[in-house]
C-alpha cells in the first residue's frame, strides 16, 4: 500500500484547469479534422483528382485540300516546337537563359517573346522556337522538359506548295486569338502549335478540316511528369477538301496574270466548277502561316495593288460593256427585233446632255448582229432605254448578278444592280432615264465583282442557272442547273455576237482569237473608268490612259466562253487599271482557254509575259527603293491579328450616274 | 538463481514502470514508421527503418532516464539549464563569426542543437525555482522577476537564431510554469494585453518570411503557387482521405509529390490521406492517453518539483503536437515544428523522449513508499 502524496488543491485546480484547455483543443482538432475529411471531403478529393489527373489533349491532323485531280494544295508538315504558357512560368528569365544555352536564342527572338507575353492573355501559348530539327527538339525534350510553362510540342505546320497562287482561296492559318478562346473555351484552341484557319477556305471550312482532338488522360506529379497513362481517345483527322480547281490551270492563269492587278475566274459552265479562281497579286500562305515580318506586312498592306484582297469574290467593278449581253437579251425579251437598227453618229441627245459613243465619228447603221461586236453605246443607249431599267435589271439577277453565291469563302461582295425601288430607298428619288443610259452600257451605279461575270458568262453559255461551286462532294453526282427560261433564239443571237467580237473584222477582242484549231472563242470585252473626269477635263480632250497614273487608269474587263460550237467554259478577267478590255484583258483569256486544250502552247505564250514582268519589276523597285522612306508604324511591333485591318475592296467615285460617261476607246 | 533473477529488485522497479503509457508511445512511433514506409513509396528506407531504430535506442533512453530520481534532476537544474544557456550563447558566437544563421553546435563527436535541450532545462530549472519559492511570493515582484528573466534569456536567444517555433515552445513551457505555481491570473490577463500591445512592435521585428507565413496562413490563396501551396495541398490531403483514407500506399498527394514535407512537419497529412479521419482519431486519442497521463503524473506529484515539472513537460508535449497539427489543417500558419513520433527526425524525437523518461521518472518516483 503506497502513501498517497498530499495534493496541493490550488495547484489540482489549475492542472486540471490546463488539462482542461489540452482536452478542449484535441476535441477542437478532431472536430476539424472530421470537418475537412467528412463535410469538405467530397471537395477536397476533387481537388486531389484535379491535382493528380490531367488531360493531356492530342491535336488533332488538319485535313489536307486536295484540287479536283487529287494533288495537294495544302498539307502538313511535321513541326518541332518549343512553347510556353505565361501562367505557368515561374521565372521567365532562368527559363530563357536555359533555353539559351541549349538552343542558342537570339536577342531579337528574346525581345519577341517577351513582347508577346506582355501584350496576350496568359494563358495564350506563345511560341519560342520553331522548326527545330531533330537533334535540337531531343535536346530541348531531354535538358529543357522539366521547366514548368515550357514545352515542347510536335505539331504539324501548314503547308502551301503553289505559295501565292491560292493564298486567296485557300488563305491561311494562325494561332487562335483571345477573343476566339474566350468565345468557346475550347481547350484546343490554347494547345500550344495549334493553328485555325484564318482566311480564304481555310477559315470557312475550319470546323471540316479541323479534326476532332484526342485526349489522353494521364497522372502527373507536381512536377508534371508523368507517372502513368490513364486512358486515351485518339484524335480524329480532320476531313480532305477537295475542290472543283484545277491545280494547272490556276497556277498557270496566276502566271499569266504576271504583275498585274486582277482576277482570272474559269468556270465549267456545265457543272458550275470553278476551276479556277486567281487573284493576283497576293502573299505567301506559307509565311502568313507563321509570323509576318512586320516590315512584309507594311509592304502588303501599302501595295496600291492590294495584296491582301480576293478580288475575285471581294473586287468590285463597274462591268462596263461586259454588260451590253444582258441589255440585248433584255431587249429581245421585250420584243425589239435583232433586225431593228439605230444609225450611230457617235452621240445620243436625252434633254440638254449628250451620250457619247465609244467611237467618236459612229457606227454607222448598227442592229443587234453589230451592236456586240462593235459595242455600239448608242445601240444599247436607244433600246436600253426603250425597255427601261426594270427589264434591264431583272435580266441582269437572272444571270447571276447582284448577289452572293453559295461557296465556302469568307467574304463575297455582293456588288448592285441598281433599279427603281433600289433608288428610291437609297436616295429617295426616282429613277429618271439618264441612268437608265448609264446602266444599259455597264456603267453608272451597277458594280459586279468578277466571279459574278464568271458566272453571268456561264449562264449565257449554257442558258442554265449556273451555281458556281468550289468543292466536290464525293457523294452527290455533277449538279443539274434548271433552264434560264431564256429563248434558245434569242441565247443564239447573243452569243453569234460575242464570237463576232472575238472572230469577225469588225471585233474589239480579235485578239483573243485562240490558235489551237477547232476551238473557238466567244467573248465580250469591257472597260471601266475609275477617276473622276471634270467638265473641263472634258473640254480640254480626256488624256490618253497610256499617259495617266497607273491607278487612274479604266479597268480593262473581257469575258469569254469555248468552244462556242458546244459552249462549256466561262472566263472572266479583270485587269485593275488595265486599259483595255480588248488590248490587254482578252489576250489573257484566251492564253488561260488555251491552256485547258493545248497546255505546251499556252505556256510558251507564257515567256514573253514574264519577261517583260521582270524588266517593269525591275524598274519599280529600284523607283521605289529611292520613294521608300521607312517610317516605322509603331502598330507594326505587334503581332499582325492585333491590328488586322481587313481589306476594302476599292471604290469607285461615281461622278453623276445620271450624266453620260466621258468618251472611251474600245478595241 | 533464476528465481532471484526474476524477483530481484529491478523487476519490483519494473513494475513501477508506466507499460501502458509505453504500449500507446511504442503504437505511435510504429504508426509512424507505417506511414513513413508508405511516404518512401513502400520503402523502409530511408525514413521508416531508421524511425524505428532511433524509437528503440530513445526508448531505452527513457527508460534509463526513467531510474533517476527527481531529486537528482533537482539537485542539477540550475547547472543543466546554465550549461544548455552556455551552449545557446556559443551558437550565436559561433554564428556570428561563421556569419549566418546557426542552431548546431559542433562538438567535435556530435552535433547538438542547445535550443531543443533549452525547452526541458527551463520546466526544471523553474520548477526548482518555485520549489523553494516561499509560498505567496509567486505573484510579488521579487518573485516573479527572476523567473521572467529565466524564461526570456534562452527565449531571446532562440529568436536570434531566428527559430520562432523553439522560442515560442520555451516560452510557452514557462508560462505554464508560471501558471502551476500559482502566479495570479490577473497577471496572464494582462500580459495577454501587454502581448497584444506589442504585437504590432513585434511584427515589425519578424523576418520576412515569417511574416509571410502569417499573411499566407490568413489567406492561403493568395500564393496558391508558394508557401500557401503548403497549407493549401496539406488540407487536400487530409480532406480527400475522407472517412477511412485511400488504403495503405494509395495517397496520390504524398506519393506525387504535392505535399511538401511530407515526412516531417506533414507526416499527419500524409497518414490522414491513406488513413482518413480513423487514422488521424487513432493518433489523436493516443497522444490524449499520454497527456492525460501526464496531466495524473502532475496530480500525484510529492513536492511541487515533481508537480510542476510534470505540468510542464505535459504541456510541451501538447505544445508540439498542437501546434504541428494546427498547422496542418490550417488552423494555424506554417511553422517548423514536427510531429513527435510519427515525423521522421531525431532531435523533435530525442527531445521528447528524454521528456517523457523524466515523467516516467516522476510517475516511478510517486508510486514508491516514502522513505
Amino acid at each position: 500500500m503506497t502513501v498517497r502524496p498530499p495534493r496541493d488543491p490550488a495547484f489540482t485546480r489549475r492542472s486540471l484547469l490546463l488539462g482542461g484547455g489540452m482536452a478542449a483543443l484535441g476535441v477542437t482538432l478532431a472536430g476539424r479534422l472530421a470537418w475537412l475529411s467528412v463535410f469538405e471531403g467530397e471537395q477536397y478529393r476533387l481537388a486531389s483528382e484535379e491535382n493528380r489527373i490531367q488531360l493531356r489533349l492530342i491535336p488533332p491532323r488538319r485535313g489536307w485540300i486536295v484540287d479536283r485531280n487529287g494533288t495537294p494544295l495544302a498539307l502538313n508538315k511535321p513541326d518541332y516546337r518549343l512553347e510556353l504558357v505565361p501562367d505557368q512560368v515561374i521565372d521567365l528569365d532562368a527559363l530563357l537563359a536555359r533555353v539559351r544555352a541549349v538552343l542558342g536564342l537570339s536577342f531579337d527572338e528574346e525581345l519577341r517573346i517577351r513582347a508577346d507575353i506582355a501584350i496576350q492573355p496568359k494563358y495564350v501559348p506563345v511560341e519560342v522556337a520553331r522548326d527545330l530539327d531533330w537533334p535540337k527538339f531531343a535536346a530541348a525534350n531531354v535538358q529543357l522538359a522539366d521547366i514548368p510553362g515550357l514545352s515542347p510540342v510536335r505539331a504539324f505546320a501548314r503547308v502551301y506548295p503553289d505559295k501565292d497562287h491560292f493564298a486567296h482561296l485557300l488563305g491561311y492559318v494562325g494561332a487562335p486569338t483571345p477573343e476566339q478562346y474566350k468565345a468557346t473555351r475550347d481547350p484546343m484552341l490554347i494547345f500550344p502549335g495549334f493553328r485555325i484557319g484564318k482566311d480564304g477556305l481555310e477559315r470557312h471550312q475550319d470546323r471540316q478540316l479541323r479534326g476532332e482532338a484526342g485526349a489522353r488522360r494521364v497522372e502527373v506529379t507536381a512536377r508534371g511528369k508523368v507517372v502513368r497513362e490513364l486512358g486515351s481517345r485518339g484524335d480524329v483527322p480532320g476531313t480532305t477538301l477537295r475542290l472543283t480547281i484545277d491545280r494547272d490551270l490556276q497556277n498557270y492563269a496566276a502566271r499569266r496574270l504576271a504583275d498585274n492587278s486582277g482576277s482570272v475566274i474559269v468556270i465549267d459552265s456545265w457543272t458550275g466548277d470553278l476551276l479556277a479562281m486567281v487573284s493576283m497579286p497576293a502573299y505567301d500562305p506559307n509565311i502568313f502561316s507563321q509570323r509576318v515580318p512586320a516590315a512584309l506586312w507594311r509592304d502588303l498592306q501599302r501595295d496600291d495593288h492590294t495584296p491582301l484582297l480576293n478580288k475575285s469574290a471581294m473586287g468590285l467593278y463597274p462591268p462596263g460593256s461586259t454588260f451590253k449581253m444582258v441589255t440585248a437579251l433584255a431587249a429581245l425579251e421585250a420584243g425589239v427585233s435583232p433586225e431593228d437598227a439605230v444609225g450611230c453618229n457617235g452621240r445620243y441627245r436625252l434633254g440638254t446632255n449628250t451620250w457619247h459613243c465609244h467611237a467618236r465619228r459612229g457606227h454607222g447603221r448598227v442592229d443587234m448582229h453589230s451592236a456586240l461586236p462593235k459595242s455600239c453605246d448608242v445601240y444599247f443607249y436607244t433600246f436600253g432605254r426603250q425597255i427601261g431599267i426594270e427589264a434591264i435589271a431583272t435580266m441582269a439577277r437572272r444571270l447571276g448578278l447582284g448577289q452572293k453565291y453559295d461557296l465556302p469563302l469568307p467574304g463575297q461582295a455582293a456588288g448592285l444592280v441598281p433599279d427603281n425601288a433600289w433608288k428610291q430607298k437609297r436616295f429617295g428619288k426616282s429613277w429618271n432615264a439618264g441612268e437608265t443610259l448609264n446602266t444599259a452600257i455597264g456603267q453608272g451605279y451597277l458594280i459586279t465583282n468578277p466571279l459574278q461575270l464568271a458566272v453571268m458568262t456561264a449562264r449565257i453559255a449554257s442558258g442554265r442557272a449556273v451555281q458556281p461551286r468550289l468543292m466536290i462532294d464525293p457523294g452527290a453526282g455533277a449538279p443539274v442547273f434548271p433552264s434560264l427560261g431564256i429563248a434558245e433564239d434569242h441565247l443564239a443571237i447573243v452569243r453569234q455576237g460575242m464570237f463576232d467580237v472575238v472572230n469577225s473584222g469588225m471585233g474589239t477582242a480579235r485578239r483573243a482569237r485562240m490558235s489551237v484549231s477547232g476551238v473557238h472563242v466567244a467573248g465580250k470585252t469591257g472597260t471601266a473608268q475609275v477617276r473622276r473626269i471634270t467638265m473641263a477635263e472634258r473640254r480640254r480632250g480626256v488624256l490618253r490612259n497610256e499617259a495617266l497614273p497607273w491607278n487612274q487608269r479604266d479597268h480593262a474587263l473581257f469575258v469569254a466562253f469555248a468552244p462556242t460550237e458546244e459552249p462549256r467554259y466561262a472566263v472572266s478577267v479583270i485587269l485593275e487599271h488595265g486599259i483595255a478590255g480588248g488590248l490587254y484583258a482578252a489576250p489573257v483569256a484566251r492564253d488561260v482557254l488555251t491552256y485547258l486544250y493545248d497546255p505546251a502552247r499556252a505556256l510558251a505564250a507564257l515567256a514573253p509575259v514574264e519577261a517583260e514582268m521582270r524588266e517593269r519589276v525591275r524598274a519599280r523597285a529600284s523607283a521605289r527603293e529611292t520613294a521608300d522612306a521607312a517610317a516605322t508604324d509603331p502598330r507594326m511591333l505587334m503581332p499582325p491579328w492585333l491590328h488586322w485591318d481587313p481589306p476594302q475592296p476599292p471604290s469607285f467615285e461615281i461622278e453623276d450616274a445620271a450624266l453620260p460617261p466621258p468618251e472611251r476607246e474600245e478595241q | 538463481m533464476l528465481t532471484a533473477l526474476i524477483n530481484g529488485p529491478w523487476a519490483r522497479e519494473l513494475s513501477l514502470l508506466p507499460w501502458t503509457i509505453i504500449a500507446v508511445l511504442a503504437a505511435l512511433a510504429g504508426f509512424g514508421a507505417v506511414v513513413l514506409y508508405s511516404a518512401a513509396g513502400g520503402n523502409l528506407s530511408p525514413w521508416a527503418l531508421k524511425h524505428v531504430i532511433r524509437f528503440a535506442i530513445l526508448l531505452g533512453l527513457a527508460l534509463a532516464i526513467a531510474m533517476v530520481r527527481p531529486q537528482f534532476w533537482m539537485k542539477h537544474a540550475w547547472s543543466l539549464y546554465g550549461i544548455v544557456l552556455a551552449g545557446l550563447v556559443g551558437v550565436e558566437l559561433v554564428g556570428g563569426i561563421r556569419g549566418g544563421s546557426q542552431r548546431w553546435l559542433d562538438l567535435g563527436i556530435m552535433e547538438v542543437q542547445p535550443s531543443e535541450f533549452m525547452k526541458l532545462a527551463i520546466l526544471l530549472v523553474l520548477a526548482r525555482y518555485y520549489h523553494f519559492l516561499p509560498k505567496g511570493y509567486e505573484t510579488r515582484p521579487q518573485g516573479l522577476f527572476p523567473a521572467l528573466a529565466l524564461i526570456a534569456m534562452p527565449a531571446a536567444l532562440v529568436m536570434l537564431q531566428p527559430d520562432l517555433g523553439t522560442a515560442m515552445a520555451i516560452v510557452f513551457g514557462g508560462l505554464v510554469m508560471l501558471f502551476g505555481a500559482g502566479v495570479r491570473l490577473w497577471l496572464f490577463g494582462a500580459g495577454i494585453a501587454a502581448a497584444a500591445a506589442a504585437a504590432p512592435i513585434a511584427w515589425t521585428m519578424l523576418h520576412d518570411y515569417q511574416r509571410n507565413r502569417v499573411l499566407i496562413f490568413l489567406d492561403p490563396a493568395s500564393d496558391p503557387r508558394g508557401a500557401g501551396y503548403h497549407i493549401t495541398q496539406s488540407k487536400i490531403a487530409i480532406g480527400s482521405g475522407g472517412i477511412t483514407g485511400k488504403g495503405f500506399l494509395a495517397g496520390t498527394q504524398s506519393h506525387l509529390d504535392y505535399l511538401p514535407e511530407l515526412q516531417t512537419d506533414f507526416a499527419f497529412a500524409t497518414m490522414a490521406e491513406e488513413w482518413g479521419l480513423l487514422g488521424g482519431l487513432a493518433i489523436l486519442v493516443g497522444f490524449g492517453i499520454v497527456l492525460a497521463w501526464g496531466i495524473g503524473v502532475s496530480l500525484r506529484g510529492r513536492g511541487q518539483f515533481e508537480r510542476l515539472l510534470a505540468l510542464g513537460l505535459t504541456a510541451t508535449l501538447f505544445f508540439y503536437l498542437a501546434i504541428n497539427l494546427m498547422m496542418v489543417m490550417g488552423l494555424a500558419p506554417v511553422v517548423g515544428i514536427p510531429l513527435p513520433l510519427i515525423s521522421y527526425g531525431g532531435s523533435a524525437m530525442m527531445t521528447v523522449m528524454i521528456l517523457i523518461g523524466l515523467l516516467m521518472g516522476i510517475a516511478r518516483d510517486n508510486k514508491r513508499p516514502d522513505g
